[in-house]
């Protein structure tokens, strides 16, 4: 046991951090009683997308880009989509937009029910993983498992499979559903709703750490809906530009720790991206039975906790159903399954709201067709500060605690972020430094295999 | 697939994953009707996307996702063999380098240079290699993503110690059965069926449009005749059939071989 009166300086080592998606550490340093170093370094090994995305059809970006992420592919596909498309000087609007949404509602639900009830919750309720906590909570595991298989089965059957969909092109699609496919679909999404709102009262009695941080929200906002695919990038400080002014204001830097690069704002601020930040910046156009709902279980916009992510997830999945029955409602099949496109030269933004916030693409396109240029800037290296700026404010509470908890604890913050390392470039190691410990270098159930990582 | 001597009673799974996207290990949680019956059946000892506890070695069953890119990772995967009885590479970065392997083509120092404003903080391998580069795979599964019955039906082959009944053939025959007419034929859209191994399910012919290779080179592939066809029937230009050639399993011969000798106008 770590005695937190020792003035010296302490080492703690967790190798893994596991339910998280990708390979990253985190390296604290504790002197006494301050906390003098905090790194969330990824380890994830570089793939180097942007390099070899140059000389590329531009036809054949969404599908490279898909492979950027296993658990957000759409995101990936949307963002390339209507980037190229703005270079490309072509609109996807009507039906093929809402076919579109309705994609991105299935990953919405499909990502976030992961998340919520197989990553973050065990961490709320005390288990190592959903697998141990299905022997006592088995109904809600089952539940679960049956609403992240109904966004599967929107992302199944408009995409062709659940990872890496094959449907999707620049311009739109390369085959639309017919009404009858879609009648199916809207049946089993109403037979999710109840365990949804169920399971949002459920994670309102969960235990909440009072962590309050003054977040400087960026999400994407459309004056009309809540926005997925358009609109402009605003901040709860007020910033509201079109997504083509992303880096006049947004800049990457790289850190020593890390094969993401960070995102910050170039006036040098951290922000946050993702369910949270995009609920405080658009819960007004958030449907009254949400809202009703929230009242009932007083959860507050703007809410500055991001332990609550997880009941954000939840309002963003119950909207993303809702949604996707309204759009189904609403569908009549175009008539065409893309719109057509003429390659010409030019340089096109786009971004979209992927599970875990904002994800910014930007290609400069040759007349021939081929990428000259790419850049990506995915969610997880725009929260990356961020997470560093919770783990300074929230470690100081910890420092009585024993090692082993105090890990768990800040693990339990990450998660928070829903982090998608492979995305962000990818592997979670958390190291504690208490230097005069016996615990230092201690793997938390590390194999031998990890040590070397 | 050598058929592994007797598993644990309750066979140990150890998940590992390299340089990749998530996409392959994230389809055994995709598993939504199976996946408690699975933890039932096979105690999942050591899979870090799914679950804190990482129990030690040795397991009866690996399962890899990934390419090999990195000092570190080559250190790993040295030990993941050391743990494991059966050791099976799911996915296209496991099976063929995957997308990543694009590099492998490149100037890594160009690339770094290019991402990285300070390059020498990133250390890689000169290339991103398959598993099978630097240990000895009992099995391989491709796909781009696995595809998750198939997942299955290895894993329940290697419980029940038989071989795992996966096709080798091309897309073609998969695509004929399931009576999707041929979108080469009816549609004129060139498709890369006739040369790539069936088990996506003939997805995107079902889709109108082309396969884009997510399962690689199927057994025996007759790449020169299709590129033939291709270029003279077809209008695909050479550069564009180099580009078809070189995506998720670009780095598995006999595509990569093939997309060289297109690049250099040895291929007519």
């Amino acid at each position: 046991m770590s005695n937190a009166s020792n003035p010296e300086t302490r080492v703690i080592e967790v190798h893994n951090l596991a339910r998280v998606e990708g390979e990253g550490s985190l390296h604290l340093k504790i002197q006494g009683n301050r906390i003098t170093d905090i790194r969330f370094g990824i380890f994830e090994p570089p793939r180097f997308f942007e390099a070899f995305l140059r000389g590329r059809s531009f036809e054949e970006v969404p599908d490279i880009t898909a492979r950027i992420c296993g658990i957000c592919p759409v995101a990936y596909q949307m963002s390339s989509c209507t980037a190229i498309e703005a270079a490309m000087n072509v609109r996807v609007d009507g039906q093929l937009r809402s076919l579109r949404r309705l994609l991105y509602c299935g990953e919405w639900i499909e990502s976030h029910v992961l998340h919520m009830f197989f990553l973050h919750l065990p961490d709320f309720l005390g288990y190592e993983s959903a697998i141990s906590m299905a022997a006592d909570h088995k109904d809600l595991v089952v539940g679960a498992l049956r609403l992240k298989k109904a966004g599967n089965e929107i992302v199944r059957l408009l995409g062709g499979r659940e990872v890496h969909p094959i449907n999707v092109r620049v311009g739109g699609f390369h085959r639309v559903p017919d009404r009858g496919e879609l009648d199916a679909l809207a049946e089993e999404l109403n037979a999710c709703r109840n365990f949804a709102i169920d399971a949002i009262r459920f994670l309102a009695t969960l235990n909440y750490p009072d962590l309050e941080m003054d977040y400087d929200c960026v999400a994407l906002r459309h004056p009309k809906e809540v926005a997925m695919l358009d609109g402009a990038i605003a901040t709860s400080r007020g910033l509201e530009i079109p997504i083509s002014q992303f880096p006049d204001h947004f800049e990457e830097v790289q850190v020593p720790h890390s094969t993401a690069l960070h995102g910050r704002l170039r006036n040098g601020g951290t922000y946050l991206v993702g369910p949270l930040a995009r609920l405080n910046l658009n819960w007004d156009l958030y449907p009254p039975a949400i809202k009703k709902l929230a009242d009932e279980i007083k959860f507050t916009v703007p809410c500055r906790n991001q332990f609550k992510s997880i009941l954000a997830r939840g309002f963003e999945t119950l909207y993303a159903l809702d949604h996707a029955l309204e759009l189904i409602n609403a569908y009549e099949p175009p008539s065409e399954p893309a719109v057509e496109i003429n390659v010409r030269e030019g340089v096109g933004h786009g971004c979209t709201e992927a599970p875990r916030g904002i994800l910014y693409h930007r290609y400069e396109i040759g007349a021939d067709g081929l990428v000259k240029s790419a850049t990506i800037v995915p969610p997880t290296a725009q929260n990356q500060p961020q997470i560093e700026a919770d783990l300074a404010a929230y470690t100081p509470r910890l420092l009585s605690l024993p090692s082993e908890e105090m890990t768990l604890r800040c693990e339990h913050l990450i998660r928070n972020y829903d982090p998608c390392i492979s995305c962000a470039t990818h592997f979670l190691k958390v190291t504690v430094d208490r230097l005069d410990s016996s615990e230092a270098g201690k793997a938390l159930g590390a194999p031998s295999t990890n040590g070397s990582l | 697939m050598n058929i592994p001597g007797p598993l644990s009673q309750k066979p140990r799974l150890a998940v590992y994953k390299f340089s990749s996207c998530d996409g392959c290990q994230l389809q055994i949680l995709e598993l939504e009707d199976e996946l408690l019956e699975l933890a039932g059946e096979i105690e999942i000892a050591y899979f870090l996307e799914a679950r804190r506890q990482a129990l030690p070695g040795p397991y009866d069953i690996g399962l890899v996702e990934g390419s090999i890119s990195t000092p570190a990772e080559e250190r790993l995967i040295r030990q993941a063999r050391k743990d494991c009885k059966v050791l099976v590479s799911i996915g296209a970065c496991a099976t063929a380098g995957g997308i990543q392997a694009l590099r492998n083509w490149a100037d890594i120092d160009e690339y770094k240079k290019r991402i990285y404003p300070r390059p020498e903080w990133v250390a890689t391998l000169d290339v991103a290699s398959p598993i099978a580069g630097y240990v000895y795979i009992d099995f391989e599964l491709r796909g781009c993503p696995v595809n998750k019955r198939q997942l299955v039906e290895v894993l329940s082959a290697l419980l029940a110690q038989r071989r795992p009944h996966l096709p080798t053939y091309s897309l073609c025959i998969e695509c004929k059965r399931a009576g999707i007419p041929c979108v080469m034929v009816a549609r004129k859209t060139p498709c890369l069926g006739p040369i790539t191994q069936a088990g996506c399910g003939a997805l995107c012919p079902k889709f109108n449009r082309g396969c884009y290779g997510c399962f690689g080179p199927a057994e025996t592939p007759n790449i020169g005749a299709l590129g033939r066809f291709f270029q003279e029937e077809r209008n695909v230009s050479r550069p564009a059939m180099v580009r078809m050639l070189r995506s998720f399993n670009g780095y598995l011969e006999p595509f990569k071989t093939s997309s060289d000798d297109y690049e250099q106008c040895i291929q007519p």
